[in-house]
């Protein structure tokens, strides 16, 4: 065990022991508490990005909890796929948590804020680094209940609604994901994630194995929005305070939906062309009813939420696919799309802190007012609508041109509606919201704090240099490791039995 | 096999109870029902000694996976039911269908 095995743990103690922390400060000091969490999340970056380089210099990283070389212990793994989520997650942290700083001063008890979200962030970590199917549900928790007591924090009547809402759907999915683990554990007499892809490999197709998937699909479907099972998420990512609706739609839908699903399907279970085809079914299925919905709304973060939808279809139809361009295209849109909608987010929130409202039909002309606010917002709708130079645009149209060279150009028309859609809820906002004549009430409205406005930058930046990721080192060390995991995924069960035997 | 039998019409009493029920605390105690049945049905797997890793014993794993599993059921309870009492005291009902503030 070397020196780097020890630092991926730290990165899931990190949070857990930030969030302690905030718990002792509690009342005392609002600036050590901003402190604390930007310290945290900001060492959670710097040691994902470091990680990087460890897993492309070493190869994955294995870590052996409890009783060394043993089935029993919890195993914690750090491959491609992990890392890409876990930059992922803590990137989009830190600017959350530095954006909070200056959003929460007008909520009550901050502290209980603060723990709330490391909790969560340390259940996200936990998700994506766990090789033990139990603890992947038991990490899934600790997100899930933090995530409900946040959507809550704002202790209005919508927010407890949409919280219960959020609470009853999220539990009845985590009660299919601890069913469909009790039939693995009876299936293959293990919990642990390597050993069960053996015995898969071994028996082969089965009927517990088909009524396992369905359980799967349905929990973590459940989990990640798609779109049988989306009805919540319109709720209850616009009533949490904006930074939570950011880490939600930006992040926490990904980690507990879209990491899940690939790492149970592709390494675990393994694919067949039944599968995908259901992941394809579904991601179309997201995509334009999730586009559709979100033309019809006129609360700005609504509007959003239901874009969420539909990009999560996006995604879910690339890896359907199954194809090295698709699942490229797949997993460069996760990136894409957690620095775009946490920008959408974090921009709604800032046109909610200055002028009081988020529904459209009261904005207008907010570009005079609010420069820095409006042009970011404008970057990154534009990269959410697909609009060329940005980077959203280059990983839909690589889902896309995929679709095509699989033959699917039924889909492929269907994912092009969706786009146009998504363009026009998008130009909705900016046409309402940003541009046209100051309305009366909104004269006197400034530009939002320093500290709010340099998340919003930096997200925009990446929105526009977003496309860097496809080019030279950066894609080699970065991109291709995450889609390598995805693409061969049996050797997952070789990679974690060569430490465990 | 009687008993797998009994357990999966534990699990759907407690769905039944979960999406037929109005009464908000009534749902919480379908989620708290239905938990008890995938835990039951955990340690039932752990009973059956033909297919186990320990031939000659009960096995360990899923009695320690149940224990967890009921923890993390309180924690969830727990968040439940403080929803439910913050919303009684907004609404002053614990009938989900009188709540609906938000846009459908």
């Amino acid at each position: 065990m070397t020196a780097h095995t020890n630092l991926f743990c730290l990165y899931i103690i990190l949070p857990l022991a930030g969030a302690f922390l905030a718990a002792l400060i509690g009342e005392r000091s609002r600036k050590m508490l901003s402190l604390l969490v930007i310290i945290t999340t900001l060492g959670e970056f710097l040691t994902a990005l470091g990680l990087v380089s460890v897993v492309n210099h070493d190869g994955p990283l294995v870590y052996l909890t409890g009783v060394g070389k043993s089935f029993l212990g919890i195993t914690m793994v750090l491959d491609g796929l992990s890392v890409f989520m876990a930059v992922i997650i803590s990137f989009i942290a830190f600017l959350v948590a530095v954006y909070s700083v200056n959003y929460m001063e007008r909520y009550t008890s901050v502290w209980k804020f603060d723990a709330l979200f490391l909790f969560m962030v340390a259940g996200m970590n936990g998700v994506i680094m766990t090789a033990d199917i139990f603890n992947l549900y038991v990490f899934l928790e600790i997100a899930s209940l933090a995530s409900i007591a946040l959507i809550a924090f704002g202790v209005k009547r919508p927010q407890f609604e949409a919280a219960f809402k959020y609470a009853i759907l999220s539990i009845l999915g985590s009660f299919f994901v601890l069913l469909a683990i009790a039939l693995l554990y009876k299936f293959t007499s293990t919990l642990n994630m390597a050993q069960m892809a053996v015995v898969f490999a071994y028996k082969g197709q089965t009927n517990i194995g088909l009524m396992i998937s369905v359980l799967f699909m349905m929990g973590f479907g459940l989990k990640a929005a798609l779109v049988p099972f989306h009805a919540w998420l319109p709720d209850a990512h616009p009533q949490a305070p904006a930074p939570v609706s950011a880490m939600l739609s930006g992040v926490l839908i990904k980690a507990l939906g879209f990491y899940t699903l690939c790492r149970i399907f592709f390494n675990v279970i393994g694919v067949s062309p039944h599968i995908l085809g259901v992941f394809m079914f579904l991601g179309v299925l997201s995509m334009l009813v999730g586009g559709i919905l979100a033309v019809g709304q006129w609360d700005m973060k609504r509007l959003w939420a239901c874009s969420s939808i539909s990009n999560m279809g996006f995604i879910f139809f690339g890896i359907g696919l199954g194809t090295p361009l698709g699942i490229l295209g797949a997993v460069f849109h996760v990136f894409n799309h957690a620095l775009i909608k946490s920008q959408l987010f974090l921009n709604a929130g800032a046109v909610e802190y200055a002028t009081g409202t988020r529904d459209l039909r009261e904005l207008g002309g907010l570009s005079e007012k609010m420069p820095v606010t409006s042009a970011t917002g404008f970057i990154a709708a534009m990269a959410g609508a697909g609009m060329p130079p940005f980077n959203g645009f280059w990983s839909k149209f690589m889902i896309i041109v995929a679709a095509i060279q699989a033959g699917q150009i039924g889909y492929a028309v269907c994912g092009l509606i969706a786009s146009l859609f998504l363009l026009g809820a998008i130009l909705k906002v900016i046409r309402l919201g940003f541009q046209g004549p100051l309305k009366a009430h909104l004269m006197g409205i400034k530009e939002v704090p320093i500290l709010m406005r340099i998340p919003m930058e930096i997200l925009a930046l990446g929105c526009v240099l977003g496309v860097l990721l496809l080019f030279g080192p950066i894609r080699v060390h970065y991109l291709d490791p995450a889609v390598g995991v995805i693409m061969h995924g049996k050797n997952y069960m070789f990679l974690v039995l060569r430490h465990l035997i | 096999m009687i008993l797998y039998m009994l357990c999966l019409y534990l699990f759907g009493m407690g769905l039944y109870c979960l999406l037929r029920k109005r009464n908000m605390i009534k749902m919480i105690m379908g989620i708290v029902i239905a938990q008890y049945a995938v835990n039951l049905f955990f340690v039932l797997n752990a009973n059956d000694t033909t297919q186990g890793v320990y031939q000659t014993a009960v096995d360990p794993v899923p009695q320690v996976v149940v224990l967890t599993s009921i923890v993390v059921g309180l924690a969830m309870v727990l968040v439940l039911i403080a929803l439910s009492l913050r919303i009684y005291e907004k609404y002053g009902t614990f009938d989900i269908t009188k709540i609906r503030d938000l846009r459908q």
